[in-house]
């Protein structure tokens, strides 16, 4: 239709056009203030992260201008002589935690898979509940059930029963005495499993259903589906699953100490003693007198803490190669 | 015929494996809730609840002072650290697309991994020493350093769910951007937000390592929070490692308060989710 | 009339400059595992003494207690191994020791087929825990403990992982008894094991011994006590094989001698007498010389001047040696020593009337 400008009443004068953009972009001084004031609130963690950081380079300098790299290729933990090596207890974190991480995946990624697929529907969110309430226990009562019920239950009731079969692999050699790797790699996989359940199950619901109903079209079993199409599918987000639940087996304290034997020694043994870095630091933060001792456990402390950055940095790029946003993390965590 | 055979077996096998991995699974909490209870309800009474530590020799010597100091420093530490962590997650979901984004999520991951007793010992270095004495205030700030991260993330996963369908509508409506994301955004992943605050809550009411160099502990009741204060966790640990049987029941009874506590925080979280859960649209 | 006019002005005018009935004093302690207990049974009832009074004491560990008070985090420590040199220098000198109760360290065992108490010579045990002795039935156990069948077995030792004055105190009797051990490993609140596991704390260690047949541990005597485990004699330097308890305890600290300006940094593992049990030890208060606010000065040099008094008839039923007389009477003039803004704590006359307990 055409318009007659004679009939039209006069156009209102039009804004400048920097206002007019403004308008047309709606922002307003209330946009600008709630994003400054968000943008400090988040600005929080990283401030927190670099003073803690800070403070562990500054606590451990003495021991590094000592130690050096050494410090994480020695062996000999003497606090009376003052000469501290560290390569028992990065040994120990990392052969603990994959002990559990061995323990806590085919389980944790069962029991996803259980939820997301064969669960009976009324089953499924009661399960859930309940798996992620294990998330909820407390490190100390952990602690306290590993003391009082694994480390016996192993060394009396399984250890008599499977030694003459598997000891004579190296994994299984010495003398059982209860408190072990094996005990804190067992009670870690129980405390990790939660957050790599959730989290696995959040990447297997966000697997679109198209790709399921394909291969049941094809003739797959419910099973078949599941290994052959949905698992590789959500393979990242499961994989960046583990490596989270691995970012808290390492720094996982309580429990561990109560159960690992606490001995500075490197073995493949899983049946001999060992210790963490987390532990030591609990062990020995509140009675190391001397300023190196002390030094030495903050260095400790930041090896961790490196080690740390590093596995969750694999994790956020192998979270982020699947499900975008709704898979990492969960709301479990 | 064989081959097809072979496969429902398998299909069948592994459908068990599934079944037991879930049994297997939930093992652990029913033997912990089941040895928490059979070793410490004995020891609930009135007297636990509302008396606090008397001499050794003496019965009727309660957890009073550990069950309200746990109460009052897990609340101030949520005091301080809500309102930052779920304006981080804000953040993050609204804004956070860009490298600051990124640097902060990846911060928020990484302090999620670190161990809680290395918090512990910055909160000493900075805020015990300083002040020169231990105090609850030192303990709730390690806690709510604990708790930040992790609301921030959950809360920008809880933001994220909401439809972009709701924020365009409002967009449409005339809303400026910032009121939005208060007023529409926020409210509807509401329940969502409580659920994160009320499992990292839970998380943190059950760390006794931060505890050890802030708040300290205490024998004796108190509210003051530029004192020490007792906590659940610390004190069923003092307790626990103890000589006495005596120490040892209570202790036990003081691991059962505290799982009943953080599972009802944690169950509570699951039924306000159930109801209000948002629904992609 | 005007006596009770004039007693009360004089009450008026004394009461601020000393009495701690009326305000409400809270003070902070933190150290010593060990003591703990008793640490904890006098707080509470010192608060039923002083219901104004909250002392609260926690332990984190001896090394925890010197670096806290290092640091003036709280207002006295507690430690089971005395600070050395160095840290005292660290504080400028402002350090008293005082000593409070004694306790004896305990080795412990499980040994299958054993229920005689064991005797241990000093070679045994510096040979056992230095890794060197391997089997329950090698010939220097069974010389001393003839008749005892003693099997075949692995010894698996069980230390303390965590820092500890139990430790610093076994440490120290071995280094005193075997040259050996003082050259390879020494002495301190955390050492490098030749051998064993680690247990966390005594209730750690006593509850892997109790556990694994064929253990041998160090713990304090009220853990063995009250866990009722096993625990062995031991031989002294007299050559007797002295079991722990409070006689053999309180015979070990008799031995030691005092002079009058004695700081009690005094290690008395080993000691001398046919009585006394060789792994004994003070454990002690660390408080400042000179202390800043005079009420809490004179509130905590009240409850101390209590705990060492009156205090001392709680700890035979927690296992803890009370300490000798002599010994009580140098902690009363150390006491009256602190000062506050340069004059002393204590009035000239505080406690005159007022017999030590204890032996």
């Amino acid at each position: 239709m055409t318009t007659d400008a004679a009939v039209l009443p006069e156009p209102a004068p039009q804004p400048a056009a920097e206002d007019r953009w403004k308008a047309l972009r709606m922002v307003s001084r209330g946009d600008v203030a709630y994003r400054l004031v968000l943008t400090l609130l988040a600005l929080a963690p990283p401030f927190l992260l670099a003073m803690i950081a800070g403070e562990l380079v500054r606590g451990a300098w003495p021991a590094i201008r000592r130690f050096g790299a050494g410090f994480l290729t020695h062996s000999v933990w003497d606090p009376v002589l003052g000469e501290f090596g560290a390569l028992p207890l990065i040994f120990g974190t990392l052969y603990a935690s994959l002990v559990a991480m061995l323990v806590a995946i085919p389980l944790a990624v069962g029991v996803a898979i259980f939820l997301t697929e064969f669960a009976p529907r009324r089953l499924r969110t009661p399960v859930a509940t309940l798996v992620e309430l294990l998330a909820a226990v407390p490190s100390v009562i952990y602690g306290l059930w590993g003391v009082f019920v694994l480390v016996p239950l192993l060394r009396e009731t399984l250890w008599p029963v499977v030694r003459p079969a598997l000891a004579w692999l190296p994994i299984f050699q010495g003398a059982f005495y209860g408190p072990s790797v094996l005990a804190a790699g067992i009670i870690l996989a129980v405390m990790i499993l939660p957050y790599i359940a959730a989290v696995s199950r959040e990447v297997l619901l966000a697997v679109p259903a198209a790709q399921r109903e394909a291969a049941l079209a094809l003739g797959a079993t419910r099973w078949e589906a599941v290994w052959t199409v949905i698992l590789p599918y959500g393979r990242s987000g499961i994989m960046g699953a583990v490596i989270l639940g691995l970012g808290r087996a390492l720094g996982e304290t309580m429990a561990v100490t109560m159960v690992i034997g606490n001995t500075h020694e490197i073995s493949l043994s899983l049946v001999q003693p060992g210790y963490t870095i987390a532990a030591a630091i609990a062990n020995e933060f509140a009675e190391a007198a001397t300023s190196l001792h002390l030094s030495a456990l903050v260095y400790a402390a930041l090896v961790l803490f490196v080690i740390t950055v590093v596995v969750n940095a694999l994790a956020r790029v192998l979270i982020w190669r699947v499900a975008r946003g709704s898979a990492a993390g969960s709301s479990a965590i | 015929m064989a081959h097809r055979t072979s496969r429902r077996v398998i299909g069948a096998l592994m459908t068990g494996a599934t079944y037991g991995a879930a049994a297997l699974a939930l093992l652990p909490l029913a033997a912990i809730l089941a040895m928490l209870i059979l070793k410490g309800a004995g020891s609930l009474n009135w007297d636990f609840f509302t008396r606090s530590s008397v001499p050794l020799g003496e019965s009727g010597g309660g957890f009073a002072h550990a069950i309200t100091g746990t109460l009052i420093i897990v609340g101030l530490a949520c005091a301080i650290g809500v309102p930052i962590g779920v304006g981080g997650g804000v953040f993050l979901a609204e804004f956070g697309g860009g490298p600051l984004g990124w640097l902060v999520r990846f911060v928020a991951d990484t302090l999620n991994g670190i161990p809680s007793i290395v918090i512990g010992i910055f909160a000493w270095t900075w805020i015990v020493r300083p002040m020169g004495k231990f105090t609850a205030l030192a303990g709730a700030i390690a806690l709510a350093t604990i708790l930040i991260p992790i609301v921030a993330r959950t809360t920008e996963e809880m933001v994220r769910l909401v439809p972009n369908s709701l924020r365009e509508a409002a967009l449409a409506l005339g809303y400026p951007r910032w009121r939005t994301s208060l007023q529409v955004v926020v409210r509807t992943a509401g329940a969502g937000i409580v659920t994160g605050c009320l499992v990292a809550m839970a998380r943190v009411a059950g760390e006794t390592a931060p505890l050890l160099f802030t708040a300290l502990g205490n024998q004796f009741f108190s509210t003051r929070l530029l004192e020490p204060m007792a906590a659940l966790p610390l004190q069923v640990y003092v307790y626990a490692v103890g000589p006495y049987d005596e120490w040892h029941r209570q202790a036990w009874a003081g691991a059962l308060v505290l799982i009943i506590l953080v599972l009802t925080l944690g169950t509570v979280a699951r039924i306000i989710t159930r109801g209000r859960r948002v629904s992609h649209g | 009339m005007r006596q009770l006019a004039s007693l009360a002005f004089a009450a008026a005018i004394l009461a601020p400059s000393g009495s701690v009935a009326a305000q409400e004093i809270r003070l902070t302690g933190a150290g010593a595992t060990f003591p703990y207990p008793i640490y904890s049974k006098w707080v509470l009832e010192y608060a039923t003494v002083r219901p104004n009074m909250q002392i609260n004491y926690q332990s984190i560990g001896s090394g925890g207690g010197i670096r806290q008070f290092t640091d003036h985090t709280v207002d006295f420590g507690a430690t089971d191994g005395p600070m050395a040199d160095s840290q005292i220098t660290a504080v400028g000198g402002n350090v008293l020791h005082i000593p409070t109760v004694l306790g004896a360290v305990v080795p412990i065992y499980e040994v299958p087929g054993v229920t005689q108490q064991l005797r241990f010579t000093p070679d045994v045990l510096a040979g056992v825990f230095l890794g060197q002795i391997t089997r329950w039935n090698d010939s220097r156990i069974t010389a001393a403990n003839p008749g005892v069948p003693l099997p075949e077995r692995d010894i698996v030792v069980v230390h303390r992982s965590d820092g500890s004055g139990t430790t610093y105190i076994f440490t120290d009797y071995l280094s005193k008894v075997s040259p050996d051990w003082a050259g390879r490993v020494g002495k301190g609140t955390a050492v490098n094991w030749p051998a064993g596991l680690g247990g966390r704390g005594n209730e750690g260690v006593a509850s892997t011994v109790r556990g694994t047949p064929g253990a041998i541990g160090y713990v304090e005597l009220i853990y063995a006590v009250q866990n009722r485990i096993p625990f062995g004699t031991v031989r002294n330097h007299a050559g007797q094989f002295v079991a722990a308890s409070l006689a053999s305890t309180t015979a070990a600290a008799a031995s030691a001698t005092f002079t009058a300006d004695t700081d009690f940094r005094v290690s008395i593992t080993d000691a001398a007498g046919d009585a006394a049990y060789p792994i004994a030890s003070f454990t002690w208060l660390l408080i400042p010389r000179q202390i800043s606010d005079p009420v809490k000065a004179r509130a905590l040099l009240e409850f101390i001047w209590w705990a060492t008094h009156d205090g001392q008839r709680f700890a035979e039923a927690l296992s803890y040696a009370s300490l000798p007389g002599p010994v009580v009477g140098l902690i009363e003039a150390r006491l009256r020593s602190v000062t506050a803004g340069g004059r002393p704590v204590l009035p000239a006359n505080f406690g005159q009337g007022t017999a030590p307990r204890g032996r």
